[in-house]
């Protein structure tokens, strides 16, 4: 019997980047080529300026490559150009992502900061709100959400945070540096949940992290110096598979 | 979800704080708009008081407002005497100034014969003029009381009041004043003692004041007006002018520089306004840079940020102009220059206020459209 082959997440090929022309040209990526798997969790490390955020941003379609292949959920979003017009719906539909700070809108209570997603994507608001109290009992912050941003302390706003780019059930989850403003036993929990969020929403997450701590929460990690990938990926290889989990992707 | 509601509940201080300076702000434009309008409305007060259909002046002048008009007194007898004459009464019209507790009261006062056109239309107090001399109705705004005397003219007549009217004023906004026809030639036309004596030493004789300044005529309904005026026209010492000339010349040639005034100042604030708001609406959408990024990359369409600042200029406005009315109607008793606050004029005003918002938060929409989603990624708090 012919094994069902699962479908990546996200496929880069051959990406590549840079920045001004002539001798000012600075070459942020080269000839990047990676595999996300649903359920993975994997991180991007490298020194400061080896371009894992210019990679992130390339597939969070906020970049424009200079060249390559991206795609995302087996949807072709680049090659040479931008095929998709509307890249913000886009990001809606298919792309969460978690912030380096929490970055939540302070007007807007926890569930607010977690329905407006679904309220940009066209849910009816009762069932935004609904969702926004699911996402935020199960991020077990559902106790504070009406309390606004500055009311929060920096897990809980962190884990709001991570309840909106869960909102409209994303394939892909990319994260900058989530635990930069966490100490090591809080960075140690943030990174569980993504675990628990990969393997129970069937996610493919790319973290973005100098953190030495959290090496062995990932499955795979990618290596940047120069723009350039170094040597094969580290890690355990492909993530489990999804669990039946109430809040997984249908 | 919408955006701008929540953030205003948020900064619900910073947004009754802003507004109410704005209403202030928006509040003298009402003003000057309510002063214009006043400005109009007294400088033809006078000419519709008096419900002319004709205005007969001494030959080539535009009086008795525009231009010193000075006729026979007899001119009423044969006015009345023309076909299709209804009614005509003379009147005289001067300014005097008297003392009213230690102060400075200027009047405009208008003679008239009771009984026939060009007398007070409504009073709010008192009664009519009953008597040939020494009575006087006069405008709330003066501060007399029924009963009350007050000297009036170079022989110190005393006169009282019978009668009060309200929002009779001139352009200038001083109160007007009606007194019988006998006593106005008098006051305007008798010399002094002094000057009497003077002129009878010369051998000038004694001059008669059997003067007025015009004639008001009501014409019948069932002949033409301008008949009328023609046969009129045919007393070469006679210039008759139709009300709606009379309105034409006061507002257009008689207030034009303060009505252009009224107007540049009215400009001028709408102007400082604008950059006002332009302003407020820059500073909040600098204020919220961060997340309109954050928006931007969650995935938000420009539409809802377009929306966000445009909803927030336009309640602002909308906020700032019914407070900033509602202040001036408040207030509107105290000001020393009578208001006149019609619907036409303050929806304009009102549909001003929105044009500018709409104006002023492109200035915002453009700053939020260029914001780059990246600066959501920036690395502070």
């Amino acid at each position: 019997m012919a094994q069902m082959q699962i479908q990546p997440a996200i496929e880069v090929a051959h990406l590549s980047k840079h920045f001004g022309q002539g001798s000012a040209r600075v070459n942020a990526l080269v000839d990047i080529t990676m595999t996300v798997y649903p359920g993975q969790v994997i991180g991007l490390m490298g020194p400061s300026g080896s371009g894992k955020t210019t990679l992130l941003h390339c597939i969070a379609c906020i970049l424009e490559p200079s060249s390559g292949t991206i795609t995302l959920d087996g949807d072709v979003v680049y090659e040479q150009k931008w095929l998709k017009s509307d890249l913000r719906r886009l990001r809606l539909d298919k792309i969460g992502f978690i912030f380096q700070y929490p970055n939540l809108l302070p007007f807007l209570d926890g569930s607010d900061n977690v329905s407006i997603v679904l309220d940009l994507a066209g849910f009816k608001p009762a069932a935004a709100r609904a969702r926004a109290g699911e996402l935020l009992d199960y991020l077990e912050v559902g106790s504070r959400k009406h309390a606004f941003p500055r009311q929060l302390s920096g897990g809980e706003a962190q884990r709001v945070a991570i309840a909106r780019a869960l909102a409209n059930r994303p394939k892909i989850i990319l994260a900058d540096e989530p635990t930069a403003p966490l100490d090591s036993p809080r960075a140690r929990i943030v990174m569980d949940l993504l675990r628990r969020i990969a393997t129970e929403q069937n996610a493919a997450i790319v973290v973005v992290t100098h953190d030495e701590m959290i090496l062995d929460r990932f499955d795979h990690i990618y290596q940047l110096r120069d723009g350039r990938l170094e040597g094969e990926p580290t890690g355990v290889g492909l993530g489990t598979a999804p669990a039946e989990h109430p809040l997984a992707n249908p | 979800m919408n955006l701008a509601y929540r953030d205003i509940k948020f900064n619900l201080l910073r947004f009754i704080l802003t507004n109410f300076g704005l209403s202030l702000l928006l509040g003298v434009v009402i003003v000057i708009t309510g002063v214009y309008g006043g400005m109009i409305d007294d400088a033809l007060r006078q000419a519709r008081a008096a419900h002319a259909d004709l205005w007969i002046v001494e030959a080539g002048t535009n009086g008795p407002f525009a231009e010193a008009s000075r006729i026979p007194g007899d001119t009423r007898e044969l006015v009345s005497r023309v076909y299709g004459v209804a009614r005509a009464g003379a009147v005289t019209y001067q300014t005097v100034q008297t003392r009213l507790n230690g102060k400075s009261l200027p009047l405009f006062l208008v003679g008239f014969e009771p009984g026939r056109p060009g007398g007070p239309h409504k009073l709010v107090a008192g009664r009519e003029i009953m008597r040939s001399h020494y009575e006087f109705i006069v405008d709330v705004s003066a501060g007399l009381a029924l009963g009350e005397v007050v000297s009036l003219g170079t022989h110190g007549h005393d006169f009282t009041v019978v009668g009060l009217m309200r929002n009779e004023l001139t352009a200038s906004g001083d109160p007007v004043g009606y007194i019988t026809l006998q006593d106005a030639q008098a006051l305007q036309f008798e010399l002094s003692p002094p000057a009497e004596r003077r002129q009878l030493a010369s051998g000038g004789g004694v001059q008669g004041n059997d003067q007025i300044n015009a004639v008001i005529a009501k014409v019948s309904p069932n002949v033409p007006l301008s008949e009328v005026a023609s046969a009129l026209t045919r007393w070469k010492h006679l210039t008759t002018l139709s009300q709606v000339q009379q309105e034409t010349l006061l507002s257009k040639d008689v207030i034009d520089k303060s009505r252009k005034q009224q107007l540049l100042i009215m400009v001028l604030l709408i102007i400082v306004s604008a950059v006002i708001i332009a302003l407020i609406v820059y500073t909040l959408t600098m204020d919220k840079v961060r997340s309109i990024a954050t928006l931007k990359f969650v995935g938000a369409p420009d539409r809802t940020i377009v929306g966000l600042i445009v909803q927030q200029a336009l309640s602002m406005g909308i906020f700032g102009y019914f407070i900033g009315l509602g202040l001036v109607v408040a207030f509107q008793p105290y000001f020393p220059r009578r208001l006149v606050l019609d619907f036409q004029s303050v929806s304009m005003v009102f549909f001003i206020t929105v044009g500018i918002c709409l104006a002023a938060s492109t200035l915002g929409i453009r700053l939020a459209l260029k914001v780059d989603p990246t600066e959501a990624l920036a690395s502070s708090g």
